[in-house]
Parts: C-alpha cells; sequence; structure tokens
C-alpha cells in the first residue's frame, strides 16, 4: 500500500496551492490526486483575465495563474497523479482511488487536504417549468464547451443569473458572435463582482434585469424560447409582467454548490450555510488530521482568496504532521448574527493563532452605509465602518487576537448594524 | 415479407417483440424516436404494482395479477434492476380507512397475495418519516420498483439477440391493407408484413385510424414529478401512495431503484401528445401533496423534475386484441397504469393472439432468454474493481463523478445492440447525466466518447431526437488559423 505523510484531493488552486505550501513547511512525502487530465482545474477553461490581482499584483488569465503553481509544484518535486478519481476517503485517513494506469488504489495517508471544489446548481435543482430541451446549459458546462473544446454552444442566448460565471460567459459569448438578448436575476442585486457588471455586461450593452427569473423553457428538441417574468418580494413570478425572448440558449449561472460527497464518507460535519465542512482555525474539519480549503468549503468570489486560504490549510496540515498543533483547548465558535449568511471559520483555538484572527463572510443582502459589529460574548471587539456590503463580496476581517485572547470567551458574533440606528 | 411488424418501441411494443422473438417468425420493431423506450416508457412512476387497483374483470385488474409474479424471471434473465419493496395506501381518516377496507376486498377478489391492513403504529415502523396523522394503511409485500427504460432497452436488446429486427428514426406514416396483409409505410421506407401489432402509446389511435374507422381515442394524461438526490434515498422505504381518487393512484413517494427519491405524479388531462413540459402550479401541487404524507420530505433536495403522458383510452381500460375491421391487426392501447406492472402477462397474451392468426408457433432452438450482465463499477468489491481494471483500463477512468461511472460502462452501453447513440441514450442506460450534476461534468465527455465511438464530430451528437442539437459550430476554424500563422512565421523569418 502507498503511504504518504499529506494527500491532496484536488489538483485545482486549492490544492496546488496547499501541497506547494505543506512541502514549503518540510513535510516531504505529498501526493496530489486530480480527476481531470490536467492539473489547473476550473482555471483552465477561465481564459479570461483578472486573475492574481492580490497574490501577484498583475493581472494573469486563469491558465497563466495556474501555470505558475503548476510550475512550482513540479519544481519540488510534489507527486501528482493525473485523471485519477476518489471513491473513497475513511476517518482513518485511508483514500481509495483509480485510474487506468494502476487500476484500483488504496493508500495511507497522515493528514488529507480536501480541495474537490465545488459544482453548478442545475435547471433541476432550481425546478424551472417547462420542456426538458438539448441548448440549456450551466454557464462553466458552456465554458468549457467555448473554451476547451472549442464549440460554441448556440446563437442567441438567455442567462438566467448574474454569478461572475454567468457574467463572463455572456461577454465571452458576444465576443464569439452571439446574440446575448439578457441577463435576468433573481434577486434585486447581482451576485457578481461589480466590476463584472461593468465589463462584461455594460461595455456589450447586455441589459440586466434584476428582480425577474425564467418561467418557462419551450422548444421540443432545441431551446426556442423562454419566458420571463419579474418576482414580488418573495420571489413569486407576478402574473402579467411576462415577456416572451426567443432563443436557442439558455445559459444557467444559479449558484456553486461545494462538492462534499467525498466529505460525508470521511464522517466530516457541513455547516449547512456554506454547504463545506465546518473548519477551525487552520481550516481543519472535525475530523482529526483531515482539513478543507477553496471552494470546497465555501464559494469564494477571487482565486487569490482561495490560494490564501489553501496556504493556511497547507501550512497548517503540515504543522499537524510535525506535532506543532495545539490539539486539546479550549473552543471559541463563530456565531453569524443579523444580516450574516455564514462566517468561516466556525471554530477558533486561540492557541493555533499568531498575531491576529482572519474571518470570512457574506452578508445576505445589499447594505449600504453601515457597520459591521464584531462581538465576543455580547461585548464589542471591533467596528468596521462599511460604505457597501453585498452577497456577491465575499467580506474578509481581521481581529487582534490580543481583544480575544486569555479571556473566557465562548463565541464570537458578526452582525450588521445601519447607520444612524 | 416480415411476419409480424410491431409498432412502437416503449416497454410494451419491446416485451412483446422479445417474447415474439423466441419463435421463428421474422419480426420487425418500429418506433418514431432514435431510441426505445423514448415515450412515456421514460417518464412513470417506475412501479410494479401489486394490482389492487383495478376493478375485478378488467383487463388491468386481470394482467396486472398475472403480471407482477413474472417480474422475478424477466429481471434476473435480462439483468434488469427491480426490487420488491412493498407498497402503502395511507389512511388519515375513517374515510380513508374505509376506502382501504374496499382496496383490500377489491385485491383479494382479484387474487393479489398477503396484502395486510396494518395500524398507524406498523406503519411509522416501515415509515418512521410519514406523517403523525396517518392512522392505518393497506400493506401489499408484492409492490416493486423497476427501471422502465432499463427494462425496455434490456428486451430490446435480447430481442435483436434472438434475430429480431429494429427500425429507429422510422415514424409509420401510413398502413395499407392489400390481400390480407399490410404494407407499413414510414419516410424512406415500405415494410410488407403479414401482421401489425399496434403498440404506438399515445398514438396507437391514429395509428389504428390508419387501417379501420376510429373505435377509440386517446387522451394524453399528464403527470408531473420530482426526483430527489440520492442523499435523501433512505428517506422512504416502500411505495406510499395516498388514497385513490377519481383521476388515479393520486401522488406517491417511493424510493428508485436506483437509489433517488420519486414524488409524484399529479393527473391532468391535455389534448396536445406533445406536451411533455413541466408547470409551475402542477409542480406545486406535487409538493403539497407528498408533504401531507410525509411533512419533512427533504424537497430542497430536488435534482431535477419532468412529466409524463399516459395514454389514456376513453373506454376506461386497456384495449388489446385484433381489431374487428382489419384481421390480423392487433391494437394494444391505452396502456396506461398499471401498463408498466401488467406488461410481460400482457406480451404472454399477445403471443396468444399471433398463434391464434398464425397457427402453432414453432420455438427457436438457439434461443438465449439471457442478456450479457451490465457491469455497474460502483457496485463492485475493492478486489472486483481491481480485477476489471485490470482487465479493461477503460474501467479505472470515472467519466460521471456524482455516480462514479466509468468509460468502460460508457463505451458497453454504445457497443451493445441497441446500443446508444445519444447523450440521454448514455444517461437512460448507464445513468452519467441523472446524477445531482444533471450532466454539467460528465456531459463534455459523454458527447466526446459518443463521437469517437461512433465516428462521428463532436458537434453531430445530439441529446435525443435529431433536432436535438447540442453544438452549433467550431469557435475558430483552427486549419485556416494554422495556415495563416506559418505563413506570417515563414514571411518573417524571409524578412
Amino acid at each position: 500500500m502507498l503511504k504518504y505523510d499529506i494527500i491532496v484531493i484536488g489538483g485545482g488552486p486549492a490544492g496546488l496551492a496547499a501541497a506547494i505550501e505543506a512541502k514549503k513547511n518540510g513535510v516531504d512525502s505529498i501526493l496530489v490526486i486530480e480527476r481531470d487530465r490536467e492539473l489547473g482545474g476550473i482555471l483552465q477553461q477561465c481564459i479570461h483575465n483578472g486573475f492574481g490581482l492580490h497574490i501577484f499584483k498583475e493581472e494573469l488569465t486563469g491558465p497563466e495563474y495556474a501555470e505558475r503553481f503548476i510550475e512550482e509544484l513540479k519544481k519540488l518535486n510534489i507527486d501528482y497523479m493525473l485523471d485519477t478519481m476518489v471513491l473513497d476517503i475513511t476517518e482513518d485517513r485511508y483514500v481509495s482511488a483509480v485510474n487506468t494506469d494502476k487500476g484500483f488504489m488504496t493508500m495511507k495517508a497522515e493528514a488529507v487536504i480536501l480541495a474537490m471544489g465545488c459544482r453548478e446548481r442545475t435547471r433541476g435543482a432550481i425546478s424551472i417549468p417547462g420542456f426538458r430541451p438539448a441548448g440549456v446549459f450551466t454557464a462553466g458546462t458552456a465554458q468549457r464547451f467555448i473554451n476547451m473544446e472549442g464549440y460554441m454552444v448556440g446563437k442567441e442566448v438567455v442567462i438566467l443569473g448574474s454569478g461572475d460565471i454567468g457574467l463572463i460567459m455572456a461577454r465571452r459569448l458576444a465576443l464569439e458572435g452571439a446574440k446575448v438578448k439578457v441577463v435576468a436575476e433573481i434577486m434585486p442585486f447581482s451576485g457578481g463582482l461589480n466590476r463584472n457588471i461593468v465589463q462584461c455586461l455594460d461595455d456589450f450593452g447586455i441589459p440586466l434585469l434584476l428582480s425577474h427569473t425564467v418561467i418557462d423553457i419551450k422548444g421540443k428538441d432545441r431551446v426556442e424560447g423562454v419566458t420571463i417574468a419579474k418576482v414580488d418580494e418573495n420571489l413569486r413570478p407576478i402574473p402579467g409582467t411576462e415577456i416572451d425572448y426567443s432563443c436557442d440558449t439558455l445559459l444557467l449561472s444559479v449558484g456553486l454548490i461545494p462538492e462534499n460527497e467525498l466529505s460525508k464518507k470521511a464522517g466530516i460535519k457541513l455547516d449547512s450555510a456554506t454547504g463545506g465542512p465546518i473548519v477551525n482555525e487552520s481550516m481543519e474539519t472535525n475530523v482529526p488530521g483531515v482539513f478543507a480549503c477553496g471552494n470546497v468549503v465555501h464559494v469564494h468570489d477571487l482565486v487569490d482568496y482561495v490560494t490564501e486560504e489553501s496556504r493556511r490549510a497547507g501550512k497548517n496540515a503540515a504543522r499537524f504532521i510535525k506535532k506543532e498543533m495545539a490539539e486539546d483547548c479550549k473552543i471559541i465558535e463563530t456565531v453569524p448574527g443579523n444580516g450574516i449568511t455564514y462566517i468561516v471559520p466556525q471554530v477558533i483555538r486561540t492557541e493555533n493563532l499568531q498575531d491576529t484572527l482572519d474571518m470570512f463572510m457574506r452578508v445576505n443582502n445589499v447594505y449600504n452605509n453601515s457597520k459591521l459589529v464584531i462581538k465576543a460574548d455580547g461585548e464589542t471587539v471591533k467596528t468596521i465602518n462599511k460604505r457597501h456590503l453585498a452577497p456577491g463580496e465575499m467580506e474578509r476581517i481581521k481581529i487582534d487576537l490580543n481583544s480575544i485572547k486569555n479571556k473566557a470567551i465562548s463565541k464570537i458574533s458578526v452582525e450588521i448594524e445601519k447607520e444612524g440606528v | 415479407m416480415y411476419d409480424v411488424a410491431i409498432i412502437g418501441a416503449g416497454v410494451i411494443g419491446t416485451f412483446i417483440a422479445r417474447e415474439l422473438s423466441r419463435y421463428k417468425l421474422d419480426i420487425v420493431l418500429i418506433e418514431k424516436n432514435s431510441d426505445v423506450a423514448d415515450g412515456t416508457t421514460k417518464a412513470n412512476s417506475a412501479i410494479i404494482h401489486a394490482g389492487y387497483n383495478a376493478e375485478v374483470g378488467s383487463n388491468k385488474g386481470k394482467f396486472n395479477a398475472q403480471a407482477n409474479p413474472m417480474f422475478d424471471k424477466v429481471c434476473e434473465e435480462l439483468d434488469v434492476p427491480f426490487k420488491r419493496i412493498g407498497s402503502l395506501v395511507i389512511g388519515f381518516d375513517n374515510k380513508d380507512m374505509e376506502t382501504i377496507k374496499g382496496l383490500y376486498k377489491n385485491g383479494v377478489a382479484l387474487g393479489i397475495p398477503n396484502m395486510e391492513i396494518i395500524d398507524g403504529d406498523r406503519v411509522k415502523e416501515i415509515e418512521p418519516n410519514i406523517s403523525d396523522k396517518v392512522i392505518g394503511a393497506l400493506y401489499a409485500p408484492t409492490c416493486g420498483i423497476i427501471g422502465p427504460w432499463d427494462l425496455a432497452i434490456a428486451l430490446a436488446e435480447n430481442g435483436v439477440e434472438n434475430g429480431l429486427q429494429l427500425m429507429l428514426n422510422s415514424e409509420v406514416k401510413d398502413i395499407k391493407e392489400e390481400k390480407g396483409k399490410y404494407k407499413i409505410f414510414t419516410e424512406d421506407k415500405k415494410i410488407d408484413v403479414k401482421y401489425v401489432i399496434n403498440c404506438a402509446g399515445l398514438y396507437a389511435d391514429k395509428v389504428h385510424n390508419m387501417v379501420a374507422s376510429p373505435s377509440f381515442k386517446i387522451t394524453p394524461r399528464r403527470g408531473q414529478y420530482y426526483i430527489l438526490d440520492k442523499s435523501a434515498g433512505d428517506f422512504v422505504n416502500s411505495v406510499v401512495f395516498q388514497c385513490p381518487t377519481k383521476l388515479g393512484k393520486g401522488v406517491l413517494v417511493a424510493p428508485t431503484v436506483h437509489g433517488n427519491v420519486i414524488v409524484g405524479p399529479d393527473a391532468e388531462d391535455l389534448e396536445d401528445k406533445g406536451a411533455v413540459n413541466t408547470t409551475a402550479d402542477r409542480l406545486q401541487f406535487v409538493k403539497e401533496s407528498a408533504m401531507k404524507s410525509f411533512p419533512n420530505i427533504p424537497i430542497n433536495k430536488v435534482i431535477t423534475s419532468f412529466a409524463g403522458l399516459r395514454a389514456e383510452a376513453n373506454t376506461g381500460d386497456f384495449i388489446i386484441g385484433e381489431s374487428r375491421e382489419a384481421k390480423g391487426f392487433i391494437n394494444v392501447a391505452g396502456i396506461k397504469s398499471p401498463g408498466l406492472a401488467s406488461s410481460p402477462a400482457i406480451a404472454k397474451y399477445v403471443v396468444d393472439l399471433v398463434r391464434g392468426l398464425a397457427g402453432e408457433l414453432e420455438e427457436k432452438k438457439d434461443f438465449n432468454p439471457k442478456r450479457k450482465k451490465v457491469i455497474r463499477f460502483e457496485s463492485l468489491s475493492s478486489e472486483e474493481k481491481a480485477k476489471l481494471i485490470k482487465k479493461d483500463s477503460r474501467y479505472g477512468r470515472i467519466i460521471c463523478r456524482c455516480e462514479n461511472i466509468t468509460e468502460g460502462e460508457i463505451v458497453d452501453a454504445i457497443k451493445r445492440k441497441v446500443g446508444a447513440t445519444t447523450v440521454d441514450g448514455i444517461k437512460r442506460r448507464v445513468r452519467p447525466g441523472m446524477g445531482r450534476c444533471q450532466g454539467g461534468f460528465c456531459g463534455p465527455r459523454v458527447m466526446e466518447i459518443l463521437a469517437r465511438e461512433l465516428g462521428k464530430e463532436i458537434n453531430e451528437i445530439v441529446k435525443d431526437n435529431p433536432k436535438s442539437y447540442i453544438l452549433t459550430e467550431q469557435t475558430k476554424n483552427n486549419e485556416l488559423y494554422d495556415e495563416e500563422v506559418e505563413k506570417f512565421v515563414a514571411s518573417a523569418i524571409e524578412e
């Protein structure tokens, strides 16, 4: 049986950064397992630019960003397997996987880093009524067809959902000569980054209809049209507001879901708000020695943030291997308060932190001129003024460790306080 | 000249075709769609009913009761997934319990074995998640769940292995009677045949009217369903019905034989025989009805919804027999629920009808009732997986990550008799695209394998019928591009 100190599951941006960081922190025996035919994950199909502004202080395309990590991985002689699927992980960190070359393998790891990423929410999951013709694609699948296979998916396109991939694909399709008729978004605000709305819709004259959704799909063989309607505050379609669009393609960008089927097999507890594992300050799950990072934990807006998070996971997995991790500590829970959807990490052990505590979160609505208030057991420890908060933009909060260390605190909460309240 | 032409390759047509392929007959199975099992067979509740519902003396009652015990053998022979998990008709009040007693008596009269009326506590034991308001139920242990399209595909494959000829993409445009024989016209073919068996489902009336004056009418009765993710698979253990109403057996909640949960259907009479679209109001009704049986049903785990059309005959019963006007023309029409559950008995009966017309049928000595087993990678043990990949490395490449389906299984589904030629064909045979990602990840890979194995370009691969194209054209003409680059480089070097 193959034995490794660390097995990293997933060779996308999260897995690459975690493996590299673990190696740099003194762990030699590392294996990265990737199910696709090359490393880099979804970055390989993201041929637009805008990656790396935080990590490299320059604008890279997805494949360029991935390549920097792939080169480093190779230079560091980290083992990896391509075209290899992990079938099972056990609580005691046996990993079974298959590929065409080595067949069925069972491997033992001292630590496992989960970096499987996420998948797209589908038409079925949101139950759009109508026919089930060809021509309904999730935005990421369409992106793969166009950018990797080199084939167009249609000529006249309606997009539902204004998540970042949907916005990027609106521009991509327009550049390839398709007519993108409209982007409909059920929420009264976009779930994508503001810069993408400007660069991908506004610059191409593509209208964005907020508070609108697709209520019917027509066409028995191929999409022939969709009906879009305005929705009320409960997101229910308002009768009389229906507009028919003729189109041959419907693209969906209606959310991403962390892929945690393997995590469940290993007995890992998930957070219902993120869909990802509950992790502590070291990105370790409830199963000791199993770490997680990137979109498998919570969906990030920017790959740069995935890289940062994954470096922390890699570094801490190395500390775990070297037995430097403080294990039996008092636990502080983070609690999403008013206006906050989730907070990562969910569990904090201050003994494993150095100077600051970093928390990542999303808000549940658009807020202007408001405050993020951080409280420790109900007492305010920090207040941050925010001109603009939106669900599409992940918030990162740093607090000074001294403000919570050595105090008998059991909960840290974050909530939104509106201006003037 | 064929001996027998069967029109329609749903579960009824394929079952009859397979049963007839036991005999020395030239048989042709004619299907308008690009695959078998592409109509009502692909969109129904997938239940082998115990058989207590139908009226005593009706075809439905007779055939369902006869057919239910026949499934174990045929599913074993053809390697079709089938499980007897039992059914419950639950009652919420005394009126329901009266209905349930009536069903029990009806079932006894029809000869349905081992039924029991059980109290609320026993219902709760069988179904821990059921509503606390349930006071009792009719329990029928012989009810089963099956993959309806798996069955029809397996029947067609086995029939073809035994000499049956299958014509896909062949819509019957007209049929002419000539001297007691028939000539069937499709878009591009004329088929001469002695006997015709009309299994055209929703269109059985249209096909019948090609040879005789109208004597029945088929109305599409639409039913809509939800499918829940496999992670909800253990939420329900048996097929749970509410008390039947005039429109049918009502909304059921049941596990599927593939490990998902099925919720539905409603019932709605329509005119359009192509109206397989779902609607928001009806799906809402299905959801609310299911929540009456199971208040905590995890409806947020929906992975897809669909609609199917039942072929409802205006006679109210299955129409099975030779046309009075057209001799040698056998109708098997109006086969709505419990049609799937009755299919083996219907097929046996129709073989007898053919025997009545053609005289004694001679059995083929080399008839093979078995189908080559389908390898299902995910269900193998670790040792078996290791051995299989060693033998054929394509089983080591996972294409569908939701259901762990390998390239080996997909290639096998293409290479078999009655092999898949479309994305939906692959999905129905080996399930990539049936999982939670609904083909988002595996779709491009499946198309690539189809194109390679069928010797086609990837943009020639369709979802289902020929007009259901998925890709349009190449984004860039790469050859031209390469040429231009070469020219540019050459001229740059010259300079």
